[in-house]
């Protein structure tokens, strides 16, 4: 019909494309490899023990640590892990399992997007009206609340994408053995979906470990020891960015020791994650 | 519909164990079931052949009330299974399942061992000392003939057996809670030959125990393993008979073409 492209032109085209994807791959890989590189270099110095075991000492005042802020980012990531999975997974497991394709379930499909693209900030300043304002001041568990919020749609999403993956052959069979809906769900679906559904909980653990904008409004940050949930409560990432705003040279390099721990907390996370994924693949 | 009856009267005999009358089947607005009238014999293999579309997993589908688990699909009619309409809603779909058992088409193993996949609607129905539970998987794996390849591996995930052995597992899993009835929907079309020929045997020595219903694809395997045979076309029962008479001398043209390969 029309004019046929020679052969030559057809590859010449395929090599520039491949050179141009593969530069663009090169290139978000070495910007990732750079910006690990610094913070490895320079926070791996920061790193020595009574880094990781004393308080924050006052500026200019040698020593010190980071102690309070590493248990408050923990306890702060396990209230929001406790508060926001058990929901997270409950909604994704309605939506694969009972809504469907109910409009209910669409409605709620649409809402949870939305959600998972909404800026982390907004649910820091939304708790903030919620709860710091009705508590009369930042707190540890207004954190964690908004914390579980990001993590929330998150989890939703990945529960019921790894339970769709699951063939419904293996739904009939358990329930033409007998075995009632919540059965079938919880002894052969979930079990399927297993590898799965831990990977998505690690992501979301990962993802919401490295906020910074939401605990700026809800749990702000504390130089003490700080374990009662409703008071304001050290972490990692507001020490990240108060050290690193601070004019004191042995404060922004603190910043960077914190940037090393949290950064290599959510590779490991992620490593885990993938591992995890791994495993399950080969059936 | 008349010719369908004087058929089935030749075989009255046999004491029917499931009877469907006028069974329709709707997916939404579209019709798959057209008025089935079929009587399936009690202990013996009943084969449903047909071409692929014509309703013949659709029409046992209705008999375990599996259909059910999709939105949108519903049956209307009756399935009479020792004196009972079991799709009428009062029917209690736990132990109507445990008593019409169903493998399909490509083997289904639950992520667990090949032990407590046996042990699963056992488990569901009751609790069993340990003894009584491996007596009675042992039993099954038996049954299927399976016994003998998995003895020193029931440990081991279900997911690791070959295919064939897999859909024997799913077999053994089905028959260890002892239902009445077993459905097969197309059991070996995902199998290899040998795996095949170890199933079909199976069916031959499952049939004095179970009513079996068995939906191939095959027509060999319909005229190997079966006593009864029907042909769905269009979502309707064209024929039901003997299989010696079906593949012998079938009384229908539509029959006849179908199964000297001239359709299908």
């Amino acid at each position: 019909m029309s004019t046929k492209r020679p052969i030559r032109v057809r590859k010449a085209i395929n090599g520039v494309v491949t050179v141009m994807a593969g530069s663009a791959a090169l290139f978000g890989l070495f910007m990732l490899l750079w910006i690990l590189y610094v913070v490895l270099r320079k926070g791996a110095s920061a790193i020595n023990w009574s880094f990781l075991t004393s308080l924050p000492s006052p500026p200019g005042e040698a020593g010190g640590g980071i102690v309070n802020a590493i248990i408050g980012t923990l306890i702060i990531t396990a209230v929001a892990t406790v508060m926001g999975v058990p929901v997270g997974m409950l909604a994704g497991t309605y939506l694969a399992e009972f809504g469907r394709e109910g409009r209910f379930a669409d409605a709620v499909r649409f809402v949870n997007n939305i959600l998972i693209g909404a800026p982390s900030i907004v649910v820091g300043v939304f708790v903030y009206t919620l709860l710091v304002i009705p508590m009369g001041g930042f707190s540890g568990i207004a954190g964690a609340v908004a914390l579980a919020i990001i993590m929330l749609p998150v989890v939703t999403r990945t529960t019921e994408d790894m339970l769709k993956l699951v063939p419904d052959s293996l739904r009939e069979s358990a329930l033409a053995l007998g075995a009632s809906e919540h059965k079938m769900i919880t002894q052969v679906a979930f079990r399927a979906a297993k590898g799965g559904l831990i990977t998505g909980v690690m992501l979301a653990v990962a993802r919401v470990s490295g906020e910074t904008a939401p605990l700026l409004f809800t749990t702000l940050n504390s130089p003490y020891w700080s374990l009662a949930l409703d008071k304001p409560m050290a972490n990692l990432t507001v020490t990240i960015f108060n050290y690193a705003m601070s004019p004191y040279s042995d404060w922004q390099e603190k910043a960077w020791g914190a940037s090393f721990l949290i950064t290599t907390a959510v590779l490991g996370l992620n490593l885990t994650a993938r591992f995890l994924a791994r495993e399950r693949r080969p059936r | 519909m008349i010719e369908q009856i004087n058929n089935n009267n030749n075989n009255n005999e046999l004491k029917p164990k499931v009877s469907v009358r006028n069974l329709c089947f709707y997916y939404g607005d579209h019709q798959a079931l057209k008025n089935n009238n079929l009587d399936i014999a009690e202990n013996k293999v009943t084969a449903i052949i047909g071409p692929s579309g014509c309703g013949k997993s659709t029409h046992i589908r209705c008999y375990n009330r599996i259909y059910e688990m999709y939105k949108g699909q519903s049956a209307t009619g009756e399935i009479i299974i020792d004196g009972q309409n079991v799709l009428d809603p009062s029917v209690d779909l736990i132990e109507l399942r445990m008593r019409v058992g169903m493998i399909f088409q490509r083997p289904t193993p639950f992520p667990m061992s090949i032990f407590d996949n046996v042990a699963y609607g056992l488990r569901l129905q009751a609790r069993w000392s340990k003894s009584e539970l491996e007596g009675k998987v042992e039993q099954a794996l038996k049954d299927a003939a399976l016994w003998d390849e998995v003895r020193d591996k029931l440990h081991e995930p279900g997911a690791h057996l070959s295919g064939g052995q897999q859909q024997r597992l799913c077999i053994a899993r089905a028959i260890a809670v002892e239902p009445e009835i077993l459905l097969m929907d197309e059991p070996a079309s995902a199998i290899d030959p040998v795996g095949t020929s170890k199933i079909e045997d199976l069916i031959g020595q499952l049939k004095s125990r179970y009513t079996i219903v068995i939906v191939t694809h095959n027509m060999q395997q319909a005229a190997r393993v079966s006593d009864f045979t029907a042909f769905f076309y269009n979502g309707e029962v064209v024929e039901f008979g003997k299989t010696m008479d079906i593949f012998t001398r079938p009384k229908n043209k539509q029959t006849e073409e179908y199964i000297t390969g001239r359709f299908g």
